[in-house]
């Protein structure tokens, strides 16, 4: 276990939710895979303050979790708005402020 | 030991991912989510950051999970017709994105770091005595702005 290790496997679960983010049609479902990234940008701060003994890189993971959870209680209720407005989750179908 | 556990996580946390972007309930999705985020609290115990670990049990597994699956329930966790839009074009771009972060890891050392993190005290003078007490509390600010428009959005006399 060494922090290339680490840095692997966070690129290799971001690209995954990358993919996620960019097709999945289900609005929830694109939620998740944000979750996804940033969990991995997370793995990926403590795996290189870990390897360097910095401090500072857990605090900033903490505030970044607190700050993700308010992130997807604003999303989900977005989402919820959605669905009653549009009578859809679908994010292609949602394009009432395209031009 | 270490290093066994290590890839039995990461194995978990790759394979939580890959359901969360395959399934097509999105219940099952979300436990997907679920294994992919108690892995990483895994990995955090054996990067010798504990608190975090709790941390992300607690918030992100109890807390986002919990909303999450709330959210499925209210608005149907299935969509009729094709689950993805242009999935090559997708994957494409995700590979590329792939390659193009691993240039960063060569010349990254391959053996475990002498430093390590084991510091749970000092983390909680930092955060709360000394550095960022005041960035903190703003960070509770925030939480109760996030609850009060999550509020506003999903009533049923709001903004609809």
């Amino acid at each position: 276990m060494s922090v290339a290790s680490v840095l692997w496997l966070a690129f290799a679960v971001f690209s995954v939710g990358l993919f996620g983010l960019l097709a999945r049609r289900h609005a929830i479902a694109a939620l998740l895979s944000i979750e996804l990234m940033f969990n991995a940008v997370n793995l990926a701060i403590v795996g290189l303050s870990w390897s360097r003994g910095i401090l500072s890189g857990v605090v900033l993971v903490l505030f970044a979790i607190a700050i993700t959870v308010a992130e997807i209680a604003v999303g989900l209720s977005l989402v919820l708005l959605a669905a009653r407005r549009a009578k859809t989750v679908v994010l292609d179908d949602l394009s009432e402020l395209r031009g | 030991m270490r290093d066994a556990a290590f890839w039995v996580l990461a194995a978990l946390m790759l394979g939580g991912a890959a359901v969360v972007v395959t399934a097509r309930s999105l219940v099952r999705a979300a436990f997907g989510l679920a294994a992919a985020l108690i892995a990483t609290a895994g990995i955090y115990l054996l990067l010798t950051a504990p608190l975090l670990a709790a941390v992300q049990i607690l918030l992100y597994t109890g807390g986002v999970l919990t909303l999450v699956v709330f959210a499925i329930v209210v608005v149907g966790g299935e969509v009729s017709g094709a689950m993805y839009r242009k999935p090559l074009a997708a994957a494409a771009l995700s590979a590329g994105t792939f390659i193009a972060l691993s240039s960063a890891v060569r010349g990254l050392p391959s053996r475990p770091p002498v430093a390590g993190l084991d510091a749970g005290a000092a983390i909680g003078v930092s955060l709360f005595v000394r550095d960022y007490a005041v960035p903190f509390e703003l960070l509770s600010v925030l939480l109760l702005a996030a609850v009060i428009g999550a509020l506003l959005l999903a009533r049923k006399d709001g903004p609809a």
